[in-house]
């Protein structure tokens, strides 16, 4: 059982008063592990967006929070960037048109790793190479405009690991892409959080998508956790009827076997 | 380097079109004017003869139909031979590359000054969009776009030249002083404090509130929220993000604006009794010198063509979408 | 319509505004009723200063003309100019703009081209231009200040057009067969018309002070009082009586901050009701 990084209690997020009060988030009690990758399952309007800017710290003016978020893992106050990286949909507008990749890449081991330009500009050439962006020299020195959706996704990623965070929030990043597209950032995205030790939280609508690589799942609905265990379990003996549908929607017999280990817990 | 180049061969060509429409409207300008080149010419002489008249007019094509003088006329701009100035009684053309750099000194120095002050506090208000300072810079710029230009230069004449005496009344330099080199830019510079306030202080409100809008406008993209969420300094987003988009819609007023201010420097220069480009055009309407005001008019649109190639460039250069074959926002 | 008038009270830009356009109104409206002559008449001795004389409120200037008269003509005057200004350049512009998006190609271009070449010349020099050649009357002033106007308009009609006429009912109108003119002016220009009548605020404040602007260099209108004028007659004895051109241009800030600000009210309270339905 490892430990926990950060620990939800009671979070409940609204917007608006009174009469008009609408709840982001309900009374929501989570625990997030370290090292383990968990996927945030619902549709849109569940709360699973507003999860990602709350543990963030990025939440609008106007939203109330209530109830706390502990984080047993981190010695410090969490900072985002430094010690939670964040990437989004949709990749096209994630990334400053009017500044080059390389910049945007470098900017946050800058900012929180204390590297000088020259060192940062390293740096992200190594990140390039990582995510697999062809020609890292080359490329350092272009703008978004000039490549395709997946690149743009890709050099979000590195530009949002640059500073080395422990935690990673990918909120739904392969929805705006293609099937072909989708599978390789997954991939990448395993091989990454792997590789440093990361913990992962993956943002979906796509409960297929993310049953291939999950080790705990959490199912939203209308605000409110209705279901939260390990993967395997979650798959194979849902508890919550919301989380049946989901299943039965999506997951036939042509779907591939989803239980490939054996062990792992 | 070579987008620039692409751009000004383009420019070029799809700017003879406008240009020759221009030359016509000015030809007809001419021809509404009573009497021509000649007459003007013969009161210069103090009178001729009708044989000197028509032999005159034979030789300069004057006689001949519509069509005929308007080809001459072009024909002779094409030669730069912009005419003779009846008020002045010299070429017009020689009148104009006199007094025209006064007008640039003048012209640059306010778009200097509205456009760096402007942005900068337009950066300042929209950093933080309905604070208190915000606020206070929108009415402000506001009521300062409000108010004529000629107007606040004589409220500035009357508060810094004839109250405080901090600035002269009028002129460009002290006249006969003999100062030469630095003395003497330094004498222009002090001069030319008022006049360049009075045009400037308009147009600085103009891209304060320009430029504050843009920051609203740029807050609200993704990527800000991304550069955000990268836990970068707040002055590195505020500079390196947010205003540097905004800054571009800027740069294009920055060309719409040139033609506005070199109309606007025609009050300002006859407030401030200055020898340039503008005030020769209030003196050529005063003077009823049809070929002064034509050449100015067709000088004018060629500097607002150059001026807006030049933003175009510098808004290339500032924009990697640019003639990339991607659309701009 | 009244919901736009409520969310208008709401602003307080367009309150401010109204306020002092309703004011100015009443000033122009006034005029003939409180000073019926000739506000250019000789009044009273010259130079008189303000508030000594119980029947000169506002003074007498170097010639000894009543200054509040002109004042409250003046205001005329500039609202005058403002509004034909506005319904010229406005009208001009929509015409030829949907002329250009409907005809399209080469008429199109050849227009287009037009416009930029009365958007290339400076608009004072345009109107400098016109009134040297057809002499200085408040209508001539209305015009020469149109020349320069109109292409706003005419720009933003086009594009409208261009984007209204790939819409549905156009086609529909055109595959009933309704003649294109009748396409034209009973389905397109409509539906084209209220971003461009968003431009009337920025015009009718432009033609206040272009008008000033041609006043206070001579070129305006002899036998109108303007406050342009007022203000070039005050600088004779800037040193002197300041107030004389100070005062003038006071109205004229209000008159262009009036126009703005309830150009601004009406905007938001436009597009606040749009955003909702």
């Amino acid at each position: 059982m490892s430990a926990s990084l950060a620990e939800i209690r009671n979070l409940s997020v609204s917007y608006g008063k009174g009469a008009s009060q609408g709840f982001a988030l309900d009374g929501l009690d989570l625990d997030i592990r370290q090292g383990r990758r968990l996927a945030v399952i619902g549709e849109s309007g569940s709360g699973k967006s507003t999860l990602a800017l709350a543990l963030a710290g990025l939440l609008p003016l106007e939203a109330q929070f209530r109830g706390e978020i502990r984080w047993p893992g981190l010695a410090h106050p969490p900072m985002v960037g430094r010690d939670i990286g964040l990437v989004f949909q949709d990749p096209g507008s994630s990334l400053n048109p009017v500044l080059t990749i390389g910049e945007q890449v470098a900017e946050g081991a800058v900012r929180h790793l204390g590297l000088d330009w020259c060192g940062a500009h390293r740096n992200a050439l190594a990140l390039l190479e990582r995510v697999r962006i062809p020609d890292p020299q080359v490329a350092f020195d272009a703008y978004p405009h000039q490549f395709s959706g997946g690149q743009r996704q890709r050099i979000a990623i590195a530009s949002a690991i640059a500073a080395r965070p422990r935690l990673l929030i990918v909120d739904e990043p392969t929805s705006a892409l293609d099937m072909v597209v989708q599978a390789e950032i997954v991939a990448l995205l395993e091989e990454l959080v792997r590789e440093a030790g990361m913990t992962l939280i993956f943002i979906t609508h796509d409960i297929a998508l993310a049953s291939g690589f999950a080790d705990d799942i959490a199912v939203f609905q209308q605000a409110r956790l209705v279901e939260h265990g390990v993967a395997r379990a979650v798959l194979t003996e849902p508890v919550h009827a919301y989380t049946k549908r989901l299943l039965s929607a999506q997951i036939d017999f042509s779907t591939p076997r989803l239980i490939n280990e054996v062990a792992d817990v | 380097m070579h987008r620039a180049l692409i751009l000004t061969r383009r420019r070029i060509v799809s700017s003879i079109p406008v240009l020759l429409i221009v030359i016509v409207g000015t030809f007809l300008l001419l021809e509404s004017a009573p009497g021509d080149a000649v007459d003007a010419y013969l009161v210069s002489l103090g009178g001729g003869d009708a044989g000197l008249v028509t032999e005159l007019r034979q030789s300069y094509g004057l006689d001949q139909s519509p069509f005929k003088r308007l080809t001459l006329y072009v024909s002779a701009l094409a030669r730069f031979d912009l005419g003779w100035s009846v008020a002045f009684d010299r070429p017009v053309l020689g009148l104009i590359v006199e007094r025209l750099p006064n007008t640039l000194w003048l012209m640059g120095a306010a778009t200097a000054l509205a456009f760096s002050l402007g942005s900068l506090l337009g950066i300042v208000a929209g950093a933080r969009p309905g604070s208190l300072t915000d606020r206070a810079l929108s009415i402000g710029s506001l009521a300062l776009y409000a108010v004529p230009s000629f107007w606040l230069g004589l409220v500035l004449v009357l508060v810094f030249a004839v109250d405080l005496r901090w600035f002269p009344t009028a002129g460009i330099e002290t006249i006969a002083s003999g100062k030469t080199g630095l003395a003497r830019v330094a004498d222009i510079a002090w001069h030319l404090a008022l006049p360049v306030s009075a045009l400037g202080f308009i147009y600085l409100a103009l891209f304060l509130r320009m430029m504050r809008t843009g920051m609203a406008e740029a807050w609200r993209q993704d990527f800000v929220l991304f550069a955000r969420a990268k836990g970068l300094a707040r002055r590195r987003i505020v500079l390196r993000h947010v205003a540097r988009n905004a800054l571009l819609p800027l740069v294009t007023m920055l060309g719409l604006q040139a033609a506005a201010m070199l109309g606007g420097s025609v009050v300002v220069e006859s407030v401030f009794a200055i020898p340039g480009f503008g005030r020769l055009a209030h003196e050529a309407v005063a003077g009823r010198d049809a070929p002064l005001l034509t050449g100015i008019i067709i000088v004018s649109a060629v500097l607002v063509i150059v001026v807006n190639l030049m933003v175009d460039i510098a808004y290339a250069a500032l924009d990697p979408r640019v003639g990339s074959g991607e659309a701009s926002s | 319509m009244n919901r736009v008038a409520r969310r208008l009270v709401d602003s307080p830009e367009g309150v401010a505004g109204l306020c002092l356009l309703v004011l100015l109104a009443a000033m122009a409206l006034a005029a003939p009723l409180l000073y019926p002559g000739d506000p250019l008449a000789i009044v009273g001795r010259p130079l008189t200063a303000p508030f000594t004389d119980a029947g000169l409120p506002l003074g007498t200037d170097r010639l000894g003309r009543d200054v509040l008269a002109g004042l409250m003509h003046g205001a005329r005057a500039s609202l005058l100019v403002g509004l034909a200004t506005a319904l010229v350049a406005l009208t001009a512009g929509a015409l030829v703009g949907t002329l250009a998006g409907l005809a399209g190609g080469l008429v199109d271009e050849a227009l287009m081209r037009v416009v930029d070449a009365f958007q290339i010349v400076p608009a004072f020099l345009l109107a400098l231009a016109f009134v040297s050649v057809a002499g200085a009357s408040l209508s001539v002033i209305v015009f020469a200040i149109a020349l320069g106007a109109w292409t706003g308009p005419a720009r933003l009609a086009r594009a409208e057009v261009l984007s209204i006429r790939e819409r549905d009912y156009v086609a529909a109108a055109r595959v009933i067969g309704m003649h294109p003119a009748e396409i034209a002016l009973r389905e397109v220009l409509p539906n084209a018309l209220p971003p461009v009548l968003a431009l009337t605020a920025v015009i009718v404040a432009t033609a206040v002070l272009v008008e000033a602007a041609l006043s206070f260099l001579g070129l305006g209108d002899p036998n109108v009082v303007t406050w342009g004028s007022m203000i070039a007659e005050g600088r004779n004895v800037l040193r002197t009586a300041p107030h004389l051109s100070i005062v003038p241009g006071l109205g004229l800030v209000a008159t262009v901050l009036g126009v703005y600000l309830l150009g601004e009210g009406l905007a938001n309270a436009m597009a606040a009701r749009e955003g909702r339905g």
